[in-house]
């Protein structure tokens, strides 16, 4: 225990002040380099129901007499469905490629997909295909675009339910 | 877990307690032992809350919960006036980060004495989802901001909570674009930054239920100290915003509060599955410290144990009870109201403060076998008379002096001599003060009392409430005919047996002197 007043309060000064030196400090040092100045971001994300697993079936009236009243529902459709692929080519390269599952125990959920690929600022092909009809047959959609990124741009690739088609924004 | 292993953690932690010991002596010089923010790190914790929740009270009221209008209302306060909203800005923000740095010392602190166990569990457990409230609603407030350090936090914490296969759509889909943040998410958000603070409110209250006289705010000057530390840094380094957030861009560069957002680089360099293991192990370990397997040497130690006949429902024990371990039932005697106090195993810290606050436990009373209301079977009450008799009937010179001090103090044993009857107490809130009168009656000169520095205690409060029946200030109190002059308090933690040894010099020669000072106390 320090006997000297004087050198109390300088001592508690100093380590009152040290505290306040690594709250101060590291509540916004060192500074965090999260992308390189040249660099862009491209997110792909959707969040997509992928085509039933089987063609749904026209009862029949006999089928459907059969069934109780309340259960009479003119077409029999299986609730899983198909799992969505996505690939993404950036200057001829391939540099994404997934299978998304369809969510829910039933599999009859949208197939969701969140990607950040980093490029490089310029100008780039940008090339995404996407399937959501089940079996080998080829992709349903497809871009295939030249885009310019500006550095620390967010390039967002989403699918439109509306339109039908990949979307860049 | 091994043998090995718990050699291993025993070795870190008394390798770690060797070096709080010295860090907290460094700050013992210049604050002393009753300020010394080493020693109320719990409280401090308590009082960088209140700061928070005073300031955020304004900061809520000023701002405007929207997506479009938040930044700009935060902004205003920051720069238009920064006089008062952005000087609270800044304590509030700072705060916060005080309170994580004090709340990880405070975990670490009560690791290495090993406080985690037995009668403490309860504290310990119900201290380990508070951690995560902290981190929840610290990193919450970030988005609240909506700049672009709001931005890259509330991004990075979707693609964290994205990782675990509970949401529907993820949720990094809410920050595609700019029309995708709505003001219901942001409702979200104020919704996160206020009611999770309200459950870490709740959860500290949970945290301190088994504490009795729980310190929720440090003493006034070390408050004080805190406050104006805080005040001084907001001033000299004012909080400001980032650039408004914009979805369509992301920040090359930020400048990031590492006390809380750490996790988000860490994500980045490493996966959220990999920061997921991290935390869920940090977690779980520390909610499976106090279940490890007790060391074959070790012996829990007997509970306090109350003698009906001789407990007269006083609720002294109950109330000078450190952990709430006492209870008050109604007596077996069948008197209306007549109370008789109840031990509480699981909570009994077997620190015999109860036998100390016992009116029942005064050894004047003529009974050859002293027995109290409520006695350590360890240490029993009759015991210690004996051995102050006994000791006191060896000890010769002309100053005879008997030195009362506690095990987990300065070790009195040291001080023992042909003058000198040392006897170490459990704690030395276990000494009920007519021990002190009993001792200068039967030929002592004088009465040293020592044990752990005030702020120090291992029973939290068992040197203030000596200290305060010594003083006559709390039940049950030393006579006012005692001579003050020949009892002496001197506080030393272990391994201070250097300091004890001096003052014990002191008081010999403070006795031997003609004119012998007054008040010694």
């Amino acid at each position: 225990m320090l006997k000297s007043k004087p050198l109390v309060w300088i001592g508690q000064v100093l380590l009152y002040a040290l505290f306040a030196l690594i709250i101060g400090t590291f509540s916004s040092a060192p500074k965090y380099q999260h992308l390189t100045p040249d660099q862009a971001l491209i997110k792909l994300s959707f969040s997509h129901l992928g085509k039933h697993i089987a063609t749904c079936h026209q009862r029949t009236p006999e089928e459907l007499a059969k069934l109780p009243r309340n259960m009479r529902a003119p077409m029999q459709c299986q609730r899983e469905r198909s799992p969505v692929s996505v690939e993404v080519d950036l200057d001829g390269t391939l540099v994404y490629r997934h299978v998304a599952q369809p969510s829910g125990l039933s599999k009859d959920g949208a197939s969701s997909v969140y990607q950040r690929i980093e490029a490089t600022a310029g100008e780039h092909r940008l090339a995404i295909r996407m399937k959501d009809s089940p079996g080998d047959s080829a992709f349903d959609y497809k871009r295939d675009e030249v885009i310019h990124l500006k550095p620390g741009q967010v390039l967002v690739i989403d699918f439109s339910q509306e339109k039908g088609s990949i979307t860049l924004q | 877990m091994t043998a090995n292993s718990l050699d291993a953690l025993d070795a870190v932690r008394s390798g770690g307690l060797l070096v709080y010991r010295q860090i907290e002596r460094c700050f013992d010089a210049p604050f002393g032992t009753a300020l010394n923010p080493w020693r109320h790190l719990g409280a401090l914790g308590f009082l960088c809350f209140w700061l928070i929740a005073v300031t955020g009270f304004y900061l809520f009221a000023m701002l405007d919960t929207s997506a479009i209008e938040a930044y700009r209302s935060i902004d205003w306060l920051t720069r238009q006036q920064w006089y008062l909203g952005g000087l609270l800005r800044s304590i509030h923000r700072y705060g916060a980060d005080a309170f994580i740095v004090i709340t990880l010392l405070h975990i670490i602190k009560e690791f290495l004495l090993g406080r985690y166990t037995g009668f403490r569990r309860f504290s310990w457990l119900t201290g380990v989802p508070l951690l995560w409230f902290i981190f929840i609603s610290g990193i919450g407030g970030f988005w609240l901001n909506w700049d672009q350090l709001g931005q890259f936090s509330a991004i990075a914490t979707a693609e964290l909570l994205d990782w675990l296969p509970i949401f529907a759509t993820p949720l990094t889909r809410n920050f595609l674009s700019v029309t995708t943040v709505s003001d219901r998410l942001f409702s979200l958000f104020v919704f996160i930054h206020l009611g999770v603070p309200l459950l870490l409110l709740f959860g500290l209250w949970f945290h301190v239920q088994r504490i009795n006289h729980a310190e929720i705010f440090p003493p006034r000057a070390l408050s004080l100290g805190t406050f104006a530390t805080l005040l001084v840094l907001a001033l000299v380094a004012p909080v400001v915003s980032q650039a408004p957030a914009d979805l369509s861009t992301i920040p090359a560069v930020l400048p990031l509060d590492w006390f809380y957002l750490f996790l988000h680089p860490l994500m980045y360099v490493s996966s959220s599955g990999s920061v997921w293991l991290l935390v869920s192990i940090v977690t779980l370990l520390l909610f499976g410290l106090p279940f490890l397997p007790k060391r074959s040497q070790f012996v829990a130690p007997a509970i306090a144990e109350v003698h009906a006949d001789n407990c007269n429902g006083c609720r002294r024990c109950f109330d000078d009870c450190p952990y709430a371990a006492i209870t008050m039932v109604p007596h077996p005697d069948g008197k209306p109201g007549q109370q008789l106090a109840r031990v509480i195993p699981d909570m009994c810290a077997s620190c015999g403060i109860c036998t100390g606050s016992c009116p029942s436990s005064t050894p004047f009373r003529n009974v050859s076998a002293l027995v109290t209301g409520i006695d350590m079977p360890q240490q029993p009450i009759n015991d210690l008379r004996n051995t102050l008799k006994k000791s006191l009937a060896a000890l010769e010179g002309d100053s005879k002096i008997v030195v009362f001090g506690c095990d987990n103090g300065a070790r009195v044993a040291t001080l023992a001599g042909k003058d000198v009857a040392s006897i170490s107490l459990m704690c030395t809130g276990m000494l009920p003060p007519s021990f002190v009168e009993y001792a200068l009656r039967d030929g002592a000169s004088g009465v040293l009392i020592t044990g752990c520095s005030s702020s120090g205690c291992a029973f939290r409060l068992g040197s203030r409430w000596t200290e305060a029946r010594l003083y006559g200030e709390r039940e049950p109190r030393l006579r006012n005919n005692v001579p003050r002059e020949r009892l002496h308090i001197v506080w030393a933690d272990h391994g201070e047996e250097k300091k004890l040894l001096v003052a014990l010099n002191e008081f010999r020669r403070s006795m031997a002197a003609p004119n012998k000072p007054n008040g010694i106390i």
